[in-house]
């Protein structure tokens, strides 16, 4: 009777087993999803290559080497009008990463702060932080952007009006800091002659501050003693950077900005385009991380609170060691999703003439070259690659904080 | 202490009921109990009244002081000069002039009724499929309703649009056919094929020797180029939402399926389409979807952006409704099994319909999502309202304007979307409770 | 993904089969645009002049007379025409892929758009040059005292080529502010957020007539290049590219021959002594049989749309509020640069 439940294999195959045989049917399928998209890319391409050919252009991606001929103004590696498409692109794409490390940073604190306070006991500041929330979370990123830099760059606060004796408007803290309609000006380091030295003395102080710690809590678990951290590490952190710095004869000197022509010129310049990028992109996303924390410390069970009252924990202490640890688990997936949608939203940068990767590469090389294809199929690429590195390197560290099942 | 050397006191009748101390009721204890139950509360509090006070006592006369009525903005600046001597007031001329623009394009005006009839028609379409106390009969109107549109959004006869809803009924009843004939995988694929050859080859010539012959419900034309503001965003939106559900359903079976090469395939365009800017597919619709297109066929740049626009939202769509399928407990799966029931049977009678349901909320955020982001035809010329705001202020007369049209646009889009989100979290507390 | 596409292929095919929107070009463009009943036009999304929507969203402006002028002379009726608005980056490709007929976005005729991207410029419809505009209290005279400031510039044009030129040969520094149209390069301008606004001279007293204070801001001497702008085609439709080029040349021949939209209809019912005037008018000769155009096409531009003059003066022209002078943009025989080959 086995014949009957396994087909005889003497028998031969017939060509309907392919579509009736659960064996083969699962092949059948795919061989035939495979063909069908192969032949949809093959169509799609042969289209465009009739159609390149018809508008008389190729497909090729030396014109990146070509001088780009265009000023780009704010450079985090050097650039002029006579280097190459590739090097503008590159000026872009760090651009893009600036605009969306910052933003990612500060629209976590906002987020944070926001999604706390939106649970306080407090009725008028829970109310404010939901009218922030919903205020931004439901009008386009976009509308948030061209406002933002509309505030910006309709300050009464014009440079030329910092000039003179009586002029206008003062600069800030001890006219160090210079707040204009066109950006925001302010104090920058000089690196002089040893200054590695005094920078490699911060970061070794910053890993004693570690080891301390680290000691400090030994000590404690073993001897019960207390040992006042606070001032310790503070001191571990001043004192040898500040001798190694008196001692090379202050080796860093701060460039203050002053006006000078028509313009602040000294210092370091923040851009208004950047400004209101930063800010509309970190408000924007930093409403939907709130209610990320929010529902994540929701998630958390009142036992959890009660247990910790019990044993009794302050609530700011139970904030910090009970709820948000746990809370953290249940946020960090949504949260990944928001950092990439913040990269992703970078791109509207071009509302406000700020020259990230979609405005020199997909922009203003565009343009000059008529290269659409190439431009736009290695501008898809470049985000690709940024957005998936991202995920990659956010769902590692998810995986380290993710509740270990045993 | 008087009495403490005498007799004890002792109370002889109940004292009567007191009022709570002024402390403990009323405003005063809500106030201390909400506004200034700590130190730090008490801080919070003052910090917000002044932040309230700060931003209020800008904006309130700023708005409220404005004009309504002027033809130019230096005609309101007269105006608010001759008013109040200074120009700190806002200009709503603007809106009382151009309201109509900024919510339908340059829709022709004598047309306008078409619009506002097909967007009554749409709240009367979707209200079965988002309430269920609904009456289950309009369900006919959300079926009539793509169709309604095109025909009363872009005018033409109405046999076009007929015609291609006849191709559905044609695929519907091809498909019931051929089941009973053969296998569903093949049903599935002749009745395509049939459907297809009958868009393709027949509704063209059919609905032009209709048009001719039996000119009913001709409607004026309207060119898409004309269609803008407003409308042209709840178009996108709600075309692009629509055309991606079934593709995302599709692309999210795929993904959790067996057939490793249907999944590398979802996988593959589900991450690609996540990975990249709206913007860049915005831009490929409009500088390069017409080199992938065959030699002499030109798509109206609105389609070409509703194409792009619906690939876009089927990738997160598909994310939304893998949510919903995993959410589902193993046990229905294995029920399904257990009963006999073929993959698509025990999709289409256990899975989906439980899935979907879970979804909808996931679904609404989506489109909130999608609705926000048609803004951003603006950069590929479509005047929607923002693409508007920046016309209008090309004109002479409203040259410098620009808070009263930003609030206005923002004002829209928060009222469409904050009811929309509203409605996606009461369903999403209706569907917790419902499992209990 | 085949069903992906299957599925759009299908929603795309249920709208087109609906007759909604999408057209095919055809390779004889003349022959499309007949079938089509209309001519689509490349525009741009509003300077005030030249391309702009009023408040009823018609479409006015100098560019757009040259639309509705092809639109005349093809079918008779100056109406017969789409207007697609068009930013910086998206105008090329429009025309190349066949989206339009017809690009009329004051657009620079250059070497490299000319040969290497594929289109061909019928003409030149008005002779610019790049300038500079500053605030009057800036004290600035010349563009060679612009050292370190902040220029506004609309990306993706050649303005920003020719920008970063002048600078780097006359080596001075200065900060390029992006901006991504003209209307927000004005917001900006007007904001101070940039100390010179820069772009083709007419543009920019465009933009100036239209600034509550046109007196407080003053446009520097210095043109620092040659911007010929003008209407163009794609490569590869000689016969499409002839009707528009004569169609604009026939404007220009009416203002040198003296025809006006006033006098045209009658000196074409009457004649004239001038075997060219009536050549044009369509009296004599079979010029526009030749373009496969009906023989009075220069008598429909001249009478409903008006002459190159009529077009200025109405548009931009010293009566409006744009208030241009003519000077390259006079007849050649008011010594300006405007000449049409003639009509024989």
């Amino acid at each position: 009777m086995t014949t009957m439940i396994d087909p005889p294999k003497a028998a031969g195959f017939h060509i309907s087993q392919l579509l009736y045989d659960t064996r083969y049917r699962s092949m059948t399928i795919q061989v035939i999803v495979f063909l069908l998209v192969m032949g949809l890319g093959a169509y799609l391409l042969n289209n465009t290559i009739i159609n390149l050919a018809a508008a008389d252009k190729d497909i090729d991606f030396g014109f990146l080497g070509n001088r780009a001929g265009y000023d780009i103004n704010q450079l985090l590696i050097p650039y002029s009008s006579d280097s190459t498409h590739w090097r503008a692109t590159i000026v872009g794409l760090l651009n893009t990463l600036l605009v969306a490390f910052l933003g990612c940073i500060l629209a976590t604190i906002i987020g944070v702060v926001a999604g706390v306070l939106r649970l306080s006991k407090n009725w008028l500041t829970a109310k404010i932080m939901s009218f922030y929330v919903e205020s931004f979370r439901n009008i386009p990123v976009l509308l948030w952007i061209l406002a933002f830099f509309a505030v910006l760059s309709e300050m009464d606060r014009k440079p030329r009006s910092f000039r003179g004796e009586d002029a206008v408007n003062n600069m800030w803290l001890w006219d160090s800091v210079a707040v204009t309609n066109r950006g925001t000006y302010i104090p920058a380091p000089i690196w002089g002659d040893g200054s590695a030295l005094v920078v490699i003395t911060f970061l070794l102080s910053l890993l004693g501050i570690w080891a301390y710690g680290k000691w400090s809590h030994r000590r404690f678990e073993a001897t019960g003693q207390i040992l006042p951290n606070f001032w310790y590490k503070l001191g571990i952190f001043i004192v040898p950077s500040l001798a190694v710095f008196f001692l090379l004869g202050r080796p860093i000197a701060l460039s203050i900005p002053e006006i000078k022509g028509f313009n602040f010129s000294g210092g370091l310049h923040i851009r208004n385009s950047l400004l209101a990028l930063w800010l509309a992109l970190s408000f924007y996303t930093g409403s939907f991380i709130a209610e990320i924390v929010r529902s994540g410390i929701l998630a958390i069970s009142k036992g959890q609170t009660e247990a910790a009252a019990a044993l009794g924990l302050r609530p700011s202490r139970t904030m910090n060691l009970v709820i948000l640890p746990q809370a953290l688990r249940i946020i960090i997936p949504p949260l990944i999703s928001q950092y990439l949608n913040l990269t992703k939203n970078s791109s509207l940068a071009l509302a406000v003439g700020y020259m990230d990767l979609r405005s020199t590469l997909g922009g203003t090389t565009l343009n000059t070259t008529g290269r659409e294809l190439e431009c736009m199929l290695l501008m898809m690429m470049v985000y690709l690659a940024v957005s998936l590195t991202i995920s990659t390197f956010m769902n590692v560290y998810n995986n380290s904080v993710k509740l270990k099942e045993r | 202490m008087k009495n403490s050397k005498s007799v004890a006191f002792v109370r002889e009748g109940m004292i009567d009921q007191q009022p709570a101390p002024a402390s403990q009721i009323g405003a005063v204890r809500w106030l201390k109990d909400n506004l200034f139950s700590s130190v730090l509360n008490s801080i919070l509090t003052i910090i917000s009244l002044l932040v309230i006070f700060w931003v209020l006592s800008g904006i309130v006369p700023w708005m409220f002081g404005g004009v309504w009525n002027a033809s130019s903005l230096s005609e309101c600046r007269d105006i608010l000069n001759e008013r109040y001597g200074n120009t700190h007031y806002a200009c709503w001329a603007v809106l009382t002039e151009r309201w109509q623009q900024l919510l339908f394009g340059f829709y022709p005006a004598e047309e306008i009724w078409r619009a506002v009839v097909a967007f009554v028609l749409m709240l009367v379409a979707i209200a079965p499929v988002l309430f269920e106390s609904v009456p289950r009969k309009l369900l006919w109107v959300t079926i009539a309703f793509p169709f309604l549109m095109v025909w009363l959004v872009w005018g033409g006869p109405i046999w076009g649009p007929l015609l291609v809803a006849l191709g559905f009924v044609l695929f519907y009843v091809s498909y019931v056919v051929l089941e009973r004939k053969s296998s569903t995988l093949l049903a599935l694929i002749g009745s395509l094929v049939i459907g297809l050859v009958w868009w393709m080859f027949c509704v063209g010539p059919l609905s032009e020797a209709l048009g001719s012959a039996l000119p009913i419900g001709d409607l004026e034309r309207v060119e898409s180029r004309v269609l803008g503001g407003f409308m042209i965003c709840v178009i996108i939106g709600l075309s692009g939402i629509a055309l991606s559900l079934p593709i995302g359903l599709i692309l999210a079976l795929g993904r959790q399926s067996n057939l490793w090469v249907v999944k590398a395939i979802c996988v593959g365009f589900i991450e690609f389409i996540r990975g990249v800017p709206l913007i860049t597919l915005l831009f490929t619709a409009s500088l390069l979807l017409n080199y992938f297109l065959p030699p002499g066929t030109a798509f109206d740049l609105t389609l070409r952006v509703i194409i792009m626009v619906t690939l876009f939202s089927s990738a997160y769509m598909a994310e939304v409704i893998r949510g919903g399928l995993a959410a589902l407990p193993k046990g229905q799966y294995e029920a399904a099994d257990a009963l006999g029931l073929d993959y698509w049977q025990s999709q289409r009678l256990i899975i989906m319909p439980q899935a979907l349901k879970i979804s909808i909320p996931g679904i609404v955020n989506t489109f909130i999502g999608l609705f926000k982001d048609t803004t951003l035809v603006m950069f590929i010329g479509i005047f929607d309202m923002l693409g508007l705001s920046n016309a209008i202020r090309a004109n002479s007369a409203w040259n410098g304007i620009n808070w009263e049209l930003y609030i206005f646009i923002g004002l829209v889009f928060w009222i469409c979307c904050f009811s929309m989100s509203q409605y996606s979290q009461w369903l999403e507390r209706k569907l917790r409770t419902g499992h209990h | 993904m085949n069903k992906t596409a299957f599925v759009s292929a299908l929603a795309a095919a249920g709208l087109v089969a609906t007759g909604a929107m999408a057209q095919s070009s055809g390779s004889a463009t003349l022959a499309a645009v007949q079938e089509h009943g209309a001519v689509k036009c490349g525009v741009n999304t509003g300077t005030p002049g030249f391309a702009a929507p009023d408040a009823d969203g018609v479409w006015k402006g100098f560019d757009i007379d040259f639309c509705r002028a092809v639109a005349a002379a093809v079918f008779g009726d100056p109406e017969k025409v789409e207007y697609t608005p068009l930013t910086s980056a998206t105008r090329f490709t429009a025309l190349s892929s066949g989206e339009i007929d017809l690009l009329a976005r004051n657009t620079t005729w250059t070497f490299s758009r000319d040969v290497d991207l594929k289109l061909d410029f019928v003409g030149v419809n008005y002779y610019d040059g790049q300038g500079f505009m500053v605030p009057k209290d800036l004290g600035v005279s010349s563009a060679k005292e612009l050292e370190g400031a902040t220029v506004c510039i609309e990306t993706g044009t050649t303005t920003e080529l020719n920008l970063a030129d002048f600078f780097r040969i006359n080596e001075l520094d200065y900060e390029p502010v992006p901006v991504e149209s003209f209307t927000e390069a004005q917001n900006q301008f007007l904001a101070g957020a940039c100390d010179v606004y820069t772009t083709d001279a007419s543009a920019l007293a465009a933009a100036r007539s239209a600034f509550e204070t046109p007196g407080d801001y003053v446009v520097l001497p210095e043109i620092i290049s040659k911007e010929p702008l003008g209407p163009l085609v794609r490569h590869g439709d000689s016969e499409w590219a002839d009707i528009v080029r004569w169609s604009f040349n026939a404007m220009v021949a009416a203002e040198e021959l003296g025809v006006t939209s006033a006098n045209a209809a009658e000196m074409a019912e009457n004649g004239t002594n001038s075997p060219e005037i009536n050549r044009l008018l369509g009296r004599e000769g079979e010029l526009g049989a030749m373009l496969g155009l009906p023989n009075d096409f220069a008598l429909n531009i001249i009478t409903k749309v008006g002459n190159y003059g009529e077009s200025f003066e109405a548009n931009i022209g010293e009566s409006t509020t744009i208030g241009l002078a003519r000077g390259l943009n006079a007849q050649w025989t008011d010594g300006g640069l405007i000449y049409s080959p003639p009509f024989r």
